[in-house]
C-alpha cells in the first residue's frame, strides 16, 4: 500500500517563514530551511514552499531558496509562489526542486500546464487550486482567494489533468484556518474524477480531521501548516494514530 | 571516485548532496567522458521520457565508454529511476533499445491487472520487499519505505536479477541486480534515512 502523505506547509515572505512558527529548541523560528529539516527529521513526508514575497527579484529569490533547501533537505519538495513561466521553473529545477506548484498563472494561461508537463514530465507540475463555495458551487479563486473567476473546480481540475498536471493541491478557502476539518465532501468528489493524485488542504485541526480526509476525502496526502507550526499535533503522534486507525503510513 | 552521469536528464545535485550527507565527499556530477573513465563508481540517473534519455546517453557519446566501464571493467553502477529502466532492453514508453544490460523490458503500470484501479503516476512511499540477499540493501528493516514516482516499471526475464519488489495494485519489479549492475526504480536520493543507508551501502561495500 501506498503511504497517505502528511505534509507541512512553509509560507516565506523575504526568506523568512511567516504566519508565525512556535517551536521550542528552535535557534532561528523563521528560517524556512532549519524548519524544513526539522520536520524532515520529525516524519514529514513531503514539504511544501510558498513564497508569498511579491518583488521583481522574485525567480532569484525562488531559485536560491530551493537551492538551499535541496542542499539540506532529503525527502521530497514543491515549491510555489508567483511562478509564471518556462523560464521560472527551469531555473527551480536547476536549484533542485522536486516539484514546482502553480496557481494563478495556469488559469490566466492553461497553456503553461501543457508547456510545463512536456518540458519536465507532469510528476514536476502540482496544480494548486483555491476554491470557495458560491451559491453552491465550488468557484476557483485567484490571488490568494481575493479574485474569484468563472472557473468551477471540478472542470478546472479535469483540464488540467488533461493538460498534464501532475497533482492537484485544493485549498477550500471556506475550510482554511477553520481548524474545523477538511472539505471531505469537494475532495472526494475531486479525486474520484482524477486518476491524479490529490492534496488536500485547509481545515487541519485535529488527528481526527486527517482521519477523515483520507477516508472520507479520498485524499492522497494532507497538507497543513498552524497546526504543525505550533505543535498542536506532532507528526509523529499524527502516524502512530493514523496507523492504529488502519490508515497505512510511513514510518 | 564516484561520477554522477550528467547527459541532460533531470535533478542530480540532490543525489551529490545525499552522497555528502553520508560522509562521502568523493562524488563528482560530470558530463565529461574523462570522469567516467576514471571512475570507480557510477550513478545513472534520470526523470523523463525513455527516448529522450537514451537519446542524450547517445547525443553526449556516453555510450561506448559506459559499455566498455560496465560490462569490461565491472565498475559498480547504480541506474536510479529512468536511469534504472534504461538499463534494460527497452520500453513501452517509446521506440529507442535500451541499454539491454539487464535482460528485460520497462513496462506501463497495467490497471487491468489491478484488483481496484489505483492512480498513475505511482507517486509516494512504497514499501519494496527484498527478493534476494544483497550489500545494497544491508542494515535496512523489513519493509522499509522508498518516495517512487514513476508510471513505468522494470519487468526482468531473469526472475534472479530481481533485488526488490514493491507493491502497487500488483508487485512489480522495483529493483535489480546483476553482477555489478544495479537499478532502483524509487529515489533513494529522496528518501530519508533508508535512502541515505543504501546510498551509503552502494558506496562502501561495492
Amino acid at each position: 500500500m501506498l503511504a497517505k502523505r502528511i505534509i507541512p506547509c512553509l509560507d516565506i515572505k523575504d526568506g523568512r517563514t511567516v504566519k508565525g512558527v512556535n517551536f521550542v529548541n528552535l535557534r532561528d523560528a523563521g528560517d524556512p530551511v532549519e524548519l524544513g529539516a526539522i520536520y524532515s527529521e520529525k516524519g514529514a513526508d513531503e514539504l511544501v514552499f510558498l513564497d508569498i514575497t511579491a518583488t521583481h527579484e522574485k525567480r532569484k529569490t525562488l531559485a536560491a531558496l530551493a537551492r538551499d533547501i535541496a542542499k539540506h533537505l532529503n525527502i521530497p519538495f514543491t515549491i510555489g509562489g508567483g511562478i509564471k513561466s518556462l523560464e521560472d521553473v527551469d531555473v527551480l529545477l536547476e536549484s533542485g526542486a522536486d516539484k514546482i506548484s502553480i496557481n494563478s498563472a495556469a488559469v490566466r494561461n492553461p497553456q503553461l500546464i501543457e508547456d510545463l508537463a512536456l518540458n519536465f514530465g507532469s510528476q514536476f507540475v502540482v496544480l494548486a487550486v483555491d476554491a470557495k463555495q458560491v451559491d453552491g458551487e465550488w468557484v476557483v479563486h485567484l490571488n490568494g482567494g481575493r479574485l474569484p473567476t468563472e472557473r468551477r473546480l471540478l472542470e478546472w481540475v479535469k483540464e488540467a489533468e488533461n493538460r498534464g498536471a501532475g497533482e492537484i493541491l485544493f485549498t477550500s478557502m471556506d475550510h482554511d484556518g477553520t481548524k474545523a476539518g477538511f472539505a471531505n465532501e469537494a475532495l472526494a468528489m475531486v479525486s474520484e474524477n482524477l486518476s491524479i493524485p490529490v492534496i488536500a488542504s485547509g481545515g487541519a485541526g485535529t488527528m481526527e480531521h486527517f482521519y477523515d480526509v483520507f477516508t472520507e476525502g479520498k485524499a492522497d496526502a494532507g497538507l497543513a501548516a498552524s497546526i504543525f507550526h505550533f505543535q498542536e499535533i506532532e507528526i509523529a503522534d499524527l502516524k502512530g494514530y493514523l496507523k492504529d486507525k488502519g490508515v497505512s503510513v510511513r514510518g | 571516485m564516484l561520477t554522477i552521469i550528467d547527459y541532460g536528464v533531470g535533478n542530480l545535485t540532490s543525489i551529490k548532496n545525499m552522497l555528502r550527507k553520508g560522509g562521502y565527499h568523493d562524488a563528482i556530477i560530470s558530463n565529461k567522458e574523462s570522469d567516467i573513465a576514471a571512475a570507480e563508481k557510477l550513478i545513472l540517473p534520470g526523470v523523463g521520457h525513455f527516448d529522450y534519455g537514451m537519446g542524450q546517453l547517445r547525443q553526449s557519446g556516453f555510450f561506448e565508454i559506459l559499455n566498455k566501464r560496465v560490462l569490461v571493467d565491472k565498475v559498480p553502477i547504480l541506474g536510479i529511476c529512468l536511469g534504472a529502466q534504461l538499463l534494460t532492453e527497452g520500453s513501452e514508453e517509446g521506440e529507442s533499445p535500451g541499454l539491454g544490460w539487464i535482460k528485460g523490458r520497462t513496462v506501463r503500470f497495467r490497471p487491468e491487472k489491478m484488483n481496484t484501479t489505483l492512480k498513475v503516476p505511482h507517486m509516494g512511499w512504497g514499501e519494496i520487499e527484498m527478493s534476494k540477499q544483497s550489500s545494497l540493501l544491508q542494515d535496512l528493516p523489513d519493509s522499509p519505505r522508498f518516495y517512487f514516482v514513476h508510471s513505468y516499471h522494470l519487468q526482468c526475464n531473469n526472475e534472479e536479477d530481481e533485488l526488490a519488489s514493491c507493491k502497487y495494485g500488483y508487485t512489480f519489479t522495483a529493483s535489480v541486480e546483476r553482477d555489478n549492475i544495479i537499478g532502483v526504480q524509487f529515489h533513494p536520493e529522496k528518501s530519508h534515512k533508508f535512502g541515505l543507508q543504501l546510498l551509503s551501502n552502494f558506496i562502501n561495500k561495492y
